[in-house]
């Protein structure tokens, strides 16, 4: 018998999250991200917590929702353009902000949640993301010690996924989504059509049950685009 | 003096057959606009896509399908989409042969700065450390010269750095040069550019052959 990760709804999803955790958001730029749990966080108000997601979302959508009630105390990113809310808040301090690069902060997750406490990587030496760090040669060539990221709650999104909490996902949404479930203490996933047990090809799977706790199918999905672009009809 | 797309269409000369190439934001994504017909090159954006095509008709677009810039775009047969881990595998493990990226400053030892201006700017650096640090080849495309004149190729950068001594040639509105045993060596002027315009744009360290070829596009 299959162990069942299916709930309710995104309530029961987010019924324990507290302040001052640190949460895993999957997405890039708005792009697979969780948009049902963000909401339910927005709802819930809670406050003081640390978020780690590539980007921050956009003025009034994905994680802007929660930068404009001030609900994080700090954002764990590679890249935050596009919202001024956020410039704002981390040019005045309310806002405490670490950039990292992006392939770092996806081997963060990963390694948080492949057990490997640290890695070297040579992205980043010599530059301001190297201060404090240890640096070791490898190869005749400077690398940088980068510990792993683990989470109290990481928030994914996924197309599909069955009771078992297998996941699969759908073009680039995919991006931080398969790293950050792994690296989460809980897992919730919520996915666009939530399939009966063995429809899922286990061939083509992305994500297995074994990293999800929770998994709900999320009741409307406005997948806003961040830039349209378009080619000329020929 | 090239336009963005001129030099786009100069780098386009860059890109082997047989090559996979990560493009960045700005000009460089231009790039993929020239490539000669019947080179078969791959190209790859960092948040999960290789075999990337061009953007999608209007009334196609898909919000789960988008490049690094976050524009919607279009998967060409072969492609695959991969999580970030695996892309910056491909990055990493140098199994992407060309980055071309855009650059505040270079210096003529090959540093880039290009993710932050102190007290103005913080974006962040998204992918661009993890690429400079691992590439081969890296190719930067920029203006000579930053909006107030002043010369975006130094002795040493002022901003705080994306890389140290990656960058290996520079291709601008003026002009081609490489970058080796700390000077920028001038390879190529732009049409109508001549040598003197290049050395007064130039602050770091600049080597003249004999003879400065005009570039061919």
């Amino acid at each position: 018998m299959a162990i069942s990760k299916e709930i309710n709804g995104v309530e029961e999803a987010c019924k324990d999250v507290k302040d001052s955790m640190t949460f895993m958001l999957g997405g890039f730029g708005l792009c697979g991200i969780p948009e049902n749990c963000i909401e339910e966080l927005v709802r819930l108000g809670v406050k003081d917590v640390t978020c780690i997601s590539n980007n921050a979302g956009v003025d009034n959508f994905g994680l802007g929702k929660l930068l404009k009630k001030s609900q994080i105390r700090k954002m764990i990113s590679s890249y935050v353009g596009e919202n001024e809310e956020f410039e704002r808040q981390m040019l005045s301090g309310e806002l405490e902000v670490d950039l990292i690069p992006q392939g770092s902060l996806a081997e963060r997750c990963r390694a948080g949640g492949a057990g490997i406490p640290a890695f070297y990587t040579p992205a980043g030496y010599g530059t301001e993301v190297a201060e404090g760090k240890e640096v070791r040669e490898f190869n005749g060539k400077p690398h940088i010690l980068e510990s792993a990221l683990t989470a109290d709650f990481a928030f994914v999104k996924a197309w599909k996924g069955d009771a078992s909490g297998n996941l699969i996902y759908k073009a680039t949404s995919r991006n931080f989504n398969p790293m950050m479930a792994m690296a989460g203490k809980i897992t919730v996933a919520e996915v666009e059509e939530l399939v009966p047990l063995g429809s899922l090809d286990p061939n083509e799977i992305h994500t297995p049950g074994i990293f999800v706790q929770r998994i709900f199918q999320g009741k409307s999905y406005e997948k806003r685009i961040e830039q349209r672009t378009v080619s000329q009809n020929k | 003096m090239l336009d963005k797309n001129g030099i786009a269409r100069r780098i386009a000369q860059e890109v082997q057959n047989g090559q996979y190439v990560n493009l960045g934001i700005g000009i460089p994504t231009l790039v993929a606009n020239h490539i000669p017909e019947g080179l078969d090159v791959e190209f790859q954006s960092e948040n999960g896509i290789l075999g990337m095509g061009p953007f999608p008709i209007e009334g196609t677009e898909d919000a789960d399908l988008i490049n690094a810039g976050k524009q919607t775009i279009t998967a060409l047969p072969g492609a695959v989409f991969f999580d970030s881990a695996m892309s910056f595998a491909m990055i990493r493990g140098q199994h992407v042969q060309l980055t071309v990226l855009g650059a505040m400053e270079v210096s003529a030892n090959g540093d880039i700065a290009n993710w932050k201006i102190p007290g103005k700017m913080v974006k962040g650096m998204g992918g661009a450390m993890d690429l400079v640090a691992s590439a081969e080849n890296i190719v930067v495309a920029m203006m000579h010269t930053n909006r107030a004149g002043a010369s975006k190729l130094l002795p040493t950068c002022s901003l705080p750095l994306t890389g140290v001594g990656c960058v290996k040639r520079v291709v601008t509105n003026l002009a081609v040069l490489d970058i080796k045993d700390g000077a920028f060596h001038l390879v190529e002027r732009a049409p109508g550019v001549t040598v003197e315009e290049i050395v007064n744009a130039t602050a770091g360290a600049l080597i003249l052959p004999d003879l400065v070829p005009e570039m061919s596009l």
